[in-house]
C-alpha cells in the first residue's frame, strides 16, 4: 500500500499550525513562528533535541494548551464534541486501580457507553494487539511493552482520526520498540488515522513516517522537511535498503543544523 | 506457615515467660508489679466489669475515628477545591493537632455539657489530622498525564472525580487512617483520664485511675492489657483493609 500526502483543501480532517507561537507564563517561549500542515491519514514524525517544543505541538493539536500567536487548526480544537483526537503519552499512563479491560474501558466508559456495550468493542482490540489474555490484569502485572499496548489499545477504542504520540516506545527495549513500530504501521494502515508521532530517534522517525518535520532548539521552529516517499507496509528489511539509510543522513544531518 | 510470621508471637512469648521468672524469683510483690499469670486471672474474674467499661471506649474511639474520617475527608475535599480556603483554614488545623489533647480536653469537658460528647470531640480533635493531610495529599497526587486524558476526553467534574480524584488518593486515605486509628484511641483513653471517674457510664480509663486510688496494681494491667490488645486489633484491622482495597495495584502492598 502506498499513500501520499492527502490533497491540501480537505482541511477538515488534517492539522494545520499557522504561524504559532507559544509562551509560558514563566515567560520561557516554547514555539516560535511554527508553520506546518498535516493531511488527512498521514504519518509524519516531529524529530528535535529536547526541550524544543515538540511534545508542546502536540498538546496544542490535542486542545490540551492554547497558543500565544497564530493559528491552531485541528479536529480536537475545531470540533469539540467528539472524540475525535487521541493521545499516547511517553508513559503508559495506565490507571495502576484498574484491569486492562477498564483501562481500555475508560474514553466510552466517559463518553457514556456502559461496560456490556463496550465489551465487544474492547475484547477485539485486545485481541489484535496481542493482548486478549490479559484483560483481567493490571497494568503492575504487565510487561512494559505490553502496558503500552495497553495503552495504544486505548487510544484506538474510540475510533479516533488523529492519533498524537509523545516518544511513547522511549522507555522500551530495542525488540520490543522494534516490533511496535511495525505493529504501529499496520494499525495505522488499517484505520486511516492521521498520526503525528514525536521522537527522538531519526531512525524510528524514518522508518514510520512519510514526513520528518526537523526542529531547531528552544524556541522550537521547524527548520527542515525530509520527504520519505517509500511505499508500505516498511518490515524490518527496509532499515536496510538504500532510501531508509540516506533518508536517516538527511534527518540527522538537519539535526545536526538545528 | 512461614518462620517470619511467628516471630512477633515468639517475641511476646519470651517477654512474658521472662517476666513472670522474674516476678517470681526475685519474689517482687504483686502491688508492685503483678506476674502475666495474675494479671491474666484478675482480667478473667473481673471481666463483666472491665468489659462494658471496654465497650464504652471501645465506642468512643471508632465514634472519634469514624467522626475524623468523616471530617477529615470533607475537609480535604474543600481544601482540595480550593487553595485559597486551604490557605485560611490550614493553619487552624496545625494548631488543633500541635495542642497536647491533655490540655485542652478539661476546657472540652467545661464546654460541651455530654461527657459522651466531648470525650468523642477529643478522640476528633487527636485523630483527624493524619486523615486530613494525607487526603490533601492524595487528591493533588492524581498523574498529570491522566488529568489531560480525563481532560482530552472531556470527563465531567463528577467522572473525574469518581473515577481519577477518589482512587488516586484512596492509598492516601488509608495510610492517614492508620495512624488515626491508634491516635483515636489514645485521645479517648487521655480524654477519660481528664474526666475522670466520675460519671454512670465510665471506659477503661476510668478502671485504671480506679484501681489506682486503691493500688489495685493487677486491676491496673489487666485494663492496660484490654487497652493494647484494641490498639493492636485496630492496627491489624486497618492492614487488612489496605489490603483488601488496595492490595492488587499499590506498590506499598507489593512484596
Amino acid at each position: 500500500m502506498h499513500r501520499r500526502p492527502g490533497s491540501m483543501h480537505a482541511v477538515s480532517e488534517g492539522i494545520i499550525l499557522d504561524h504559532v507561537g507559544k509562551r509560558f507564563t514563566v515567560g520561557v517561549a516554547a514555539l516560535q513562528e511554527v508553520s506546518l500542515q498535516v493531511a488527512p491519514g498521514e504519518f509524519v514524525a516531529l524529530v528535535g533535541p529536547s526541550g524544543c517544543g515538540k511534545s508542546t505541538i502536540l498538546r496544542l493539536v490535542a486542545g490540551l494548551d492554547a497558543p500565544t500567536l497564530g493559528r491552531v487548526e485541528a479536529p480536537a480544537v475545531t470540533d469539540r464534541r467528539e472524540a475525535a483526537t487521541a493521545f499516547v503519552f511517553q508513559e503508559p499512563t495506565l490507571m495502576p486501580w484498574a484491569s486492562v479491560f477498564d483501562n481500555v474501558w475508560l474514553p466510552l466508559r466517559l463518553a457514556g457507553v456502559a461496560r456490556a456495550q463496550a465489551a465487544v468493542q474492547v475484547r477485539e482490540l485486545l485481541q489484535g494487539m496481542g493482548l486478549g489474555d490479559f484483560e483481567q490484569a493490571y497494568p503492575a502485572e504487565l510487561s512494559g511493552g505490553m502496558r503500552m499496548r495497553a495503552s495504544i489499545a486505548r487510544a484506538l477504542v474510540t475510533r479516533p482520526r488523529v492519533l498524537l504520540m509523545d516518544e511513547p516506545f522511549a522507555a522500551l527495549d530495542e525488540i520490543t520498540r522494534g516490533r511496535l513500530n511495525v505493529d504501529l504501521l499496520a494499525w495505522w494502515a488499517e484505520r486511516s488515522l492521521t498520526v503525528v508521532f514525536v521522537t527522538h530517534s531519526v531512525y524510528e522517525s524514518v522508518f514510520l513516517s512519510q514526513r520528518v518535520l526537523v526542529m531547531s532548539e528552544r524556541p522550537g521552529r521547524v527548520i527542515a522537511e525530509v520527504t520519505i516517499d517509500e511505499p508500505y507496509p516498511r518490515t524490518a528489511a527496509f532499515r536496510a535498503t538504500e532510501a531508509y539509510q540516506d533518508a536517516c543522513r538527511r534527518v540527522s544531518a538537519a539535526l545536526v543544523a538545528a | 506457615m512461614k518462620p517470619e510470621r511467628l516471630l512477633p508471637a515468639v517475641t511476646l512469648l519470651g517477654l512474658l515467660v521472662g517476666w513472670e521468672a522474674l516476678v517470681r524469683l526475685a519474689q517482687i510483690p504483686h502491688y508492685t508489679l503483678p506476674a502475666p499469670s495474675l494479671v491474666a486471672q484478675t482480667l478473667w474474674q473481673n471481666f463483666p466489669s472491665l468489659a462494658a467499661s471496654w465497650w464504652f471506649t471501645l465506642r468512643i474511639t471508632f465514634g472519634g475515628l469514624a467522626l475524623a474520617a468523616l471530617g477529615g475527608v470533607t475537609i480535604a475535599a474543600v481544601f482540595a477545591l480550593s487553595r485559597r480556603v486551604e490557605a485560611a483554614l490550614f493553619p487552624l488545623a496545625v494548631v488543633l493537632q500541635v495542642t497536647p489533647i491533655v490540655a485542652i480536653a478539661p476546657l472540652i469537658l467545661i464546654y460541651v455539657e455530654s461527657t459522651t460528647a466531648a470525650l468523642l470531640l477529643c478522640a476528633w480533635v487527636v485523630a483527624f489530622f493524619p486523615v486530613l493531610s494525607n487526603t490533601v495529599i492524595g487528591l493533588r497526587a492524581a498523574d498529570p498525564n491522566l488529568r489531560d486524558l480525563f481532560r482530552l476526553y472531556r470527563a465531567t467534574p463528577w467522572q473525574r472525580l469518581r473515577l481519577l480524584l477518589v482512587p488516586s488518593a484512596l492509598p492516601y486515605f488509608i495510610a492517614g487512617l492508620k495512624i488515626s486509628g491508634g491516635l483515636s484511641l489514645i485521645g479517648a483513653v487521655t480524654a477519660e483520664m481528664v474526666a475522670g471517674v466520675a460519671g454512670r457510664e465510665t471506659g477503661l480509663a476510668s478502671r485504671i485511675l480506679e484501681a489506682s486510688f486503691r493500688s489495685e496494681t493487677p486491676k491496673m494491667f489487666a485494663a492496660l492489657a484490654l487497652l493494647m490488645i484494641t490498639g493492636v486489633l485496630i492496627f491489624w484491622a486497618f492492614n487488612a483493609l489496605s489490603r483488601v482495597l488496595i492490595g492488587r495495584w499499590h506498590a506499598s502492598e507489593q512484596p
